[in-house]
């Protein structure tokens, strides 16, 4: 295959070594050897992670949360571009400077809607399971020497703006991966059971409006602690949407079925867990509270939670 | 006693819960919760440390999306490009917070229903350009708009583009949940169709886009109080 996952984890792993690198000759850093070796150790992750033994990277992982835990890895300070600058760049260029923009969600597309198992002779061009990061993945690189031209600067200027803006983002740029991380050994250890068994052997389901209620509540709460709707489907769905939902009510498998999935999406509206959605937006839009997108979301979320309880328990 | 459940890994629930509310910084609180929920679950440190690592690899590309593509959204930054996305939304003088942020919800929803997902997103769309746009008009809308304000529009710009994309990719056939709806469902016996669960996204997103375009108006009211009318009768 021509383009893999494989090949942006790598691409990924040399960005975040240059940075291991930029952070450790940072004489203005107050922390750069310790921050230098938090990058350094998801730099290896990204790098050679596949050929490791599990319980070592188990083993980085925890040393990087304890280095960011004690406070140990901190961003580096940077110039903002300078203002005035600026405005005489976004005259100068005008809306060229959206083309790097609409060229990144076009490759993507492009990438997307290939047949699957399109080739070239033998070659298959893109791995169909991840064809749409990889295409994302194709259209930032395209977009960056593109970029590069419109504006005329070296497309190596990228690392240090990339430098930049992972700075402010610092250590939470690692959350989405720990949380989802931290669901998988959720579940691993049994979480999930004891949730369903705790919704489905105490409470009395024979009531239709209780039954919805629990289906759909519980796909949200579930979602809140696993922190992805996905995890939450199984459990309630085989729990409670199957056995009682249609088995004894009746109801069309189709509605009850998206309907759930669609709640947990609610539940994802709301919790820290899902940090990829709620927490990084928060830290790439540079918010002194890092759970303001998800309190701007709560009232959205529970809205629509009712919409569906409302939705199900009428067409059932 | 193997169809007894084991109700102990639930501590592991109430340790992130609590270190959430407590603020304890959050790796600490999900290596304390993951450790408890393993060692409640009687599993072995080894066992817990390749759960860790296996965990960590798989969930990468998490992480592909969000620094892929930050070289070149700085670049384009350093460049101009968020005074260039003022520049242009300010010359719809009848623009306002809640007509923009609604039609990119609309928009949003309407291209990843039709799988569409990467026209929009946070790093490359809300930040360098939905972002700065709001907070144009909304100074245009209310020239003494606070420090404060000015965050809860940005946080306000972020949730709307979460909820076109959540809304709007359930509905469209070759998503990846609806797959695992129906593969799960035919595990079970319960054979469904593809499309019959993707056309039954369609009354929620339905409500998520009216409920949310609400939110959006109710902000707009408490943040920005009509000025604009009167700006606009002047000219």
């Amino acid at each position: 295959m021509l383009f893999t996952i494989n090949q942006f984890y790598i691409i990924v792993g040399v960005l975040l070594a240059t940075i291991a690198i930029f952070t450790l000759l940072d004489k203005t850093h107050p922390k750069r050897l310790t921050s230098s070796i938090f990058w350094l150790i998801y730099a290896l992750i990204f790098l050679v992670g596949n050929y490791l033994s599990e319980a070592l990277v188990g083993i980085m992982v925890i040393a990087m949360a304890l280095l960011a835990g004690s406070g140990k890895v901190i961003g580096g300070k940077h110039q903002q571009p300078n203002l005035t600058q600026r405005q005489q760049d976004a005259k100068r260029f005008g809306n060229k400077l959206f083309i790097p923009a609409v060229t990144i969600p076009l490759v993507a597309v492009v990438a997307t809607l290939l047949p699957k198992g399109f080739s070239i002779g033998n070659l298959q061009i893109i791995d169909p399971k991840s064809a749409t990061i990889i295409g994302v993945g194709i259209g930032c690189i395209l977009a960056l020497f593109i970029g590069a031209a419109i504006t005329k600067s070296r497309p190596t200027q990228g690392i240090h703006e990339a430098r930049r803006l992972l700075d402010a983002l610092s250590w939470a740029i690692v959350l989405p991966q720990m949380l989802a991380m931290l669901g998988l050994v959720f579940s691993a250890s049994g979480v999930d059971k004891a949730v369903g068994a705790a919704l489905t052997n105490y409470i009395n389901l024979d009531y239709k409006l209780v039954a919805v209620l629990i289906y759909v509540l519980g796909m949200a709460l579930f979602t809140i602690i696993m922190g992805n709707a996905f995890v939450a489907f199984p459990i309630i769905m085989g729990g409670v949407g199957i056995p009682i939902l249609i088995s004894h009510f009746g109801a069309n498998p189709a509605m009850v079925a998206a309907i759930g999935m669609l709640s947990g999406y609610c539940g994802t509206l709301m919790t820290p867990m899902a940090a990829n959605f709620n927490i990084i937006p928060a830290a790439l839009l540079e918010l002194q509270d890092r759970n303001l997108v998800i309190k701007t979301q709560i009232p959205s979320g529970i809205g629509i939670l009712l919409a569906n309880l409302i939705l199900l328990y009428i067409l059932i | 006693m193997e169809h007894l459940v084991n109700f102990w890994p639930l501590l592991g629930v109430a340790v992130i819960t609590v270190a959430f509310i407590l603020r304890i910084n959050p790796m600490l609180a999900i290596i304390a919760a993951l450790l408890t929920a393993g060692f409640a679950a009687q599993l072995s440190l080894v066992k817990i440390l390749e759960l860790i690592g296996s965990g960590f690899l798989k969930t990468r590309n998490l992480t592909l999306l969000t620094l892929l593509p930050l070289a070149v959204v700085g670049l384009m930054e350093r460049h101009g490009l968020r005074e260039r996305a003022q520049a242009l939304i300010t010359e719809f003088n009848q623009m306002t917070c809640a007509k923009l942020l609604i039609s990119y919800l609309f928009l949003r929803q309407l291209t990843a229903s039709i799988g569409l997902t990467s026209l929009g997103g946070q790093p490359q769309m809300i930040r360098p350009i939905v972002a700065p746009m709001v907070e144009a008009i909304a100074l245009k809308q209310n020239s003494q708009l606070s420090d404060k304000s000015r965050e809860e529009l940005k946080a306000l710009a972020a949730a709307t583009d979460n909820i076109g994309l959540f809304f709007g990719e359930d509905i469209f056939v070759a998503f990846g949940a609806v797959a695992l709806i129906a593969t799960f469902m035919h595990e079970h016996n319960v054979h469904i169709e593809l499309l019959s669960i993707a056309l039954w996204g369609i009354p929620t997103a339905i409500f998520a886009l009216l409920i949310h375009s609400a939110r959006i108006y109710s902000v707009q009211r408490k943040l920005l109080p009509t000025q604009i009318v009167i700006k606009t009768e002047k000219n």
